[in-house]
């Protein structure tokens, strides 16, 4: 095996190639304003059957309002806190033992998860995700249905902004980008919605005006 | 039956499927119409392409450098990192993997890079279990067919070959073609198995040597499934997917889905550095990487052939092919088909296996004006054919030569004799025009299709002669 | 560049034998603009067919053979994107590491394709002086991605008040001819050339027009044979017909 290793090395090292300056660090700025990417925000997401809402009021009274008698999982940092507000789940999970412990549940009686998210990006309707042992990897993923609280103060222009503005030299055991609920086109070209990942996303957009 | 008469059997199949072609006619049309919504300012694009291009070059310049320094911060990070020189060793090492952490079940994304080494096909004659996760994939297992196109498996098949499929392998759910009752079939089937498998396995699209991270496109969730349900991860790539820095990655990422499906971003893009760490509560506890050559360091060897390693696996080629748009992907019985096939195949097979691929292009250079990489396709694929029939110099390519014909040499021999030389091309000319009763109505393939061309009376250079027009 | 008044003419081997009056059209519109237009009897072939056939061997003797009839510091003109866009963009390439790879791309640098030369060094005023009628026009892949000189075409026809040109559907795909393609793919190729084929009869168009003779016998060939009723005319053939 390390002989592949030696062997593959000297291969290519064998043809020396020029060479050339790469090109400067890729910026499109767009040059829009707070109300303008929220609107972007929302428009891409709603083109995927993204659900956006501007919320007014705390998140757990529109959990009451919108997913009534749900099996709701919820992590264990400040949203978890919270989650004591809620009146109308059936049940609240938290997140809080390894998923071998639980994973038949998870699969099958979780409704709805609610998470946090790192940042938006306006330009592609994008939530950046950074799954922590607050809030686990498989929240975003499993459940039928996801609700993401996006603060409208991080909500970048696009990538290339998010990456020049933080420092990403480290980055988290895994960064996730997420566009919409989950789709195939892979039957005649033709969207469809729902198929491994959640059927639903929703985004909470808080400190909005 | 030599490569060229299997080929042409195939191809021969492929025009004679009247559903099949209809099928990649509309395919193709909406791939292209949606992509060319997604870049409505041809500067943008064209500056985009140089962005990408030249990441990808630098990516090939400092090949052996940025590996080693993937390789070392992946490492740094937790995640095994294997090579391997060929398919078999690919192979091994996974299923050696497999075997050490007791799994049976594996859950699959999509990677082309399997494709290549047959890792399904090996691994299930270990005992292991491999279901493909992706839906397009999913279709063509229980069909037993290979993709015909890198990012759409399934594409040429309707709803109704789907339905039936469905139907033969779970017979005991209604049958249906509906697009949305067939996912949501899919959807439940599956989701049992990513909460069962005991590993995942999957390709990379992108991985960032800065960061040690690898990066996943997919619309579905079943590649984020795969590579965050079982507790055990398997990756595999190309030696030339590795990428400089993490500020590469939004241009790329934004010219592979526009140029792949037309989408602005896909559904998910998923960023994995790391395998569980302390405290975290779910993830594979165990990340490999398998780099595989198969042939790509020595494609590197050529100055001019080496940029088909640009290449990102979007599709667009083959998506604006007016061939593959009427043959399909099976045809070219390669596992990448289509321009970049043309391009890839005889390089990593040989010339001897695979040369005769190149003559399935008209070299209209659809494919190089679209490639996000600005792959010279047709120059890269025109090459090959030199190289096929090349008797004299030294090549890198391997089976240089092996079309080489002696009745066709012939011909081009004596073409030049005449045409190089003013006097035997007037002679000639005037044997053509002179005695083109003679020529036969039924010349071979072109009249079968078509009349036979009828040479003039006189050719231009006697009607120029008669018009005074001047000689120098 | 300023108008010239001298230019080579480089007929092409297709045009040559099979399509003659396309050469005398686009040299007597040259001639009526004022120019001199030279034609060295020597030329034959770009060397093109034995190019994309993988023998450069064979192209290179029979491109070389060209090479020393141009010398005057003139354009070139060529009625074929085709061959045109082999001179321009392939003789440096299949010139690499030859001695006389200087001349060859000095003259290649001087090829013009004759729809380009016409609009845009030109600047030609036309005056259609014939019956309303319907045409297609079919861009060759050449002219579209090669030499980028298809928009010539589009503005020398829009000059052209009685003519009405019908987009037929996938304009810019492929026709199927490709050389050398048409004799070793002929089923591709005839798939091709029925695709594009039907396109165009499902307009009004009673023919097709292109800057390349190559595409037109392979459309008109195959229209032919299925009893369509198409004619086909080079752009040169066509204006010339107009203008009179």
């Amino acid at each position: 095996m390390t002989d592949s290793r030696a062997h593959i090395l000297n291969r290519l090292r064998h043809h020396e190639l020029t060479p050339q300056a790469k090109a400067p660090v890729y910026q499109k700025p767009l040059g829009l304003s707070k109300a303008q990417r929220i609107k972007s925000f929302t428009e891409k997401q709603q083109a995927v059957r993204g659900e956006v809402v501007l919320l007014n009021g705390s998140w757990t009274d529109w959990m009451d309002k919108h997913f009534k008698d749900a099996n709701l999982l919820i992590g264990t940092g400040e949203l978890g806190d919270q989650a004591s507000n809620l009146k109308n789940a059936k049940a609240i999970t938290h997140y809080d033992q390894p998923v071998e412990s639980w994973k038949p549940d998870l699969f099958e009686q979780i409704d709805v998860s609610i998470t946090t998210s790192h940042a938006g990006l306006a330009e592609s309707g994008t939530l950046i995700l950074k799954p922590t042992p607050q809030e686990p990897r498989l929240m975003s993923l499993v459940p039928p249905a996801h609700v993401a609280i996006l603060d409208a103060n991080r909500l970048y222009e696009n990538f290339a902004e998010l990456m020049s503005a933080e420092d990403w030299s480290e980055m988290p055991t895994n960064l996730l980008l997420i566009s919409g609920p989950s789709k195939t086109a892979d039957i005649e070209q033709t969207l469809a919605y729902g198929i491994h990942g959640p059927k639903r996303l929703i985004t909470l957009i808080v400190n909005h005006d | 039956m030599n490569q060229q008469q299997a080929f042409e059997r195939r191809i021969d199949e492929a025009l004679h499927n009247a559903q099949l072609r209809q099928n990649f006619r509309s395919a193709m049309d909406g791939i292209r119409q949606r992509r060319a919504e997604q870049f409505p300012d041809e500067a943008q694009l064209q500056a985009l392409r140089e962005q990408v291009q030249s990441i990808r070059s630098y990516s090939l310049q400092n090949q052996a450098d940025l590996l080693e320094k993937l390789e070392a911060k992946l490492t740094e990070n937790g995640i095994q990192v294997h090579w391997a020189a060929n398919p078999e060793e690919a192979n091994g090492i996974i299923a050696n993997i497999l075997k050490a952490a007791d799994a049976k079940t594996v859950v699959k994304g999509k990677s082309m890079v399997s494709e290549e080494t047959e890792l399904n096909h090996y691994l299930e004659e270990q005992g292991i279990e491999v279901i493909e996760s992706d839906l397009g994939e999913y279709i063509i297992q229980l069909a037993k067919e290979p993709p015909s196109h890198i990012v759409a498996p399934a594409i040429h098949k309707n709803r109704v070959e789907v339905a039936e499929l469905f139907q033969n392998f779970h017979p005991e759910l209604p049958y249906t073609e509906n697009i949305d009752e067939l996912t949501e079939t899919a959807r439940v089937i599956l989701r049992e198995k990513f909460a069962k498998a005991d590993a995942g396995i999957s390709g990379v699209n992108f991985a960032v040597a800065e960061t040690g991270t690898l990066c996943l496109v997919e619309n579905e969730g079943n590649g984020r499934l795969s590579t965050t349900a079982p507790e055990l991860h398997i990756a595999i790539t190309g030696i030339e997917k590795v990428i400089d820095k993490l500020t590469d990655i939004p241009p790329l990422l934004e010219i592979l889905t526009k140029s792949a499906t037309g989408q602005p971003i896909t559904t998910y893009f998923n960023m994995i550095s790391r395998p569980r760490q302390e405290g975290e509560l779910d993830g594979p506890k165990a990340v490999h990487l398998v780099l595989l050559d198969n042939g790509r360091s020595r494609i590197r060897w050529d100055d001019e052939l080496l940029d088909t390693l640009r290449c990102i696996r979007c599709g667009a080629c083959m998506n604006h092919c007016p061939v593959y748009v009427h043959v399909g992907g099976h045809a070219y019985g390669s596992v990448y088909p289509g321009p970049i096939g043309l391009a890839l195949e005889p390089q990593r097979l040989g010339l001897d296996k695979a040369g005769s691929l190149t003559s399935a292009c008209s070299l209209c250079g659809a494919c190089g004006e679209v490639c996000p990489v600005k792959i010279p396709l047709p120059k890269i694929i025109n090459r090959l054919r030199a190289e096929s029939v090349n008797n004299q110099e030294a090549s890198t390519v391997s089976g240089k030569g092996a079309l080489r014909h002696v009745s066709e040499a012939w011909i081009w021999k004596l073409w030049s004799m005449s045409y190089g030389s003013p006097a035997l091309h007037k002679f000639i000319s005037w044997a053509g025009t002179r005695m083109s009763s003679l020529i036969p109505n039924k010349l071979g393939a072109w009249t079968h299709y078509r009349t036979r061309p009828t040479p003039a009376k006189r050719t231009l250079h006697e009607l120029a002669k008669s018009a005074g027009i001047a000689n120098d | 560049m300023s108008t010239p008044s001298r230019v080579y003419f480089f007929g092409t081997c297709l045009i040559d034998m099979l399509y003659p009056n396309a050469g005398m059209a686009a040299i007597t519109l040259l001639q009526r603009e004022g120019l001199e237009v030279i034609f060295p009897q020597n030329q034959s072939c770009c060397g093109q067919p034995a190019f994309n056939s993988g023998y450069r061997d064979e192209a290179l003797k029979v491109a070389r053979s060209q090479l020393n009839l141009f010398n005057e510091d003139i354009p070139i003109v060529v009625p074929s994107a085709s061959c045109g866009g082999m001179m321009l963009h392939h003789w440096p390439e299949l010139f690499e590491g030859q001695p006389d790879r200087q001349l060859a791309c000095d003259v290649a640098a001087r090829v013009v394709e004759f729809a380009d030369f016409l609009a845009n060094t030109l600047q030609v005023n036309l005056q259609d002086k014939g019956e309303p009628t319907y045409i297609a026009v079919h861009h060759s892949c050449s002219a579209q991605r090669e030499m980028n000189v298809a928009s010539a075409t589009d503005k020398l026809l829009a000059q052209l008040n009685e003519v009405t040109v019908e987009r037929h559907q996938r304009p810019t795909e492929c026709c199927g001819f490709g050389g050398t393609f048409a004799v070793k793919q002929p089923d591709i190729s005839g798939a091709m050339v029925e695709a594009k084929t039907q396109a165009i009869c499902a307009t009004s168009a009673k023919s097709v027009i292109s800057q390349d003779c190559g595409c037109l016998m392979n459309i008109t060939g195959y229209a032919e044979k299925q009893q369509h009723d198409l004619k086909g005319q080079h752009i040169a053939e066509f204006l010339l017909e107009r203008t009179s």
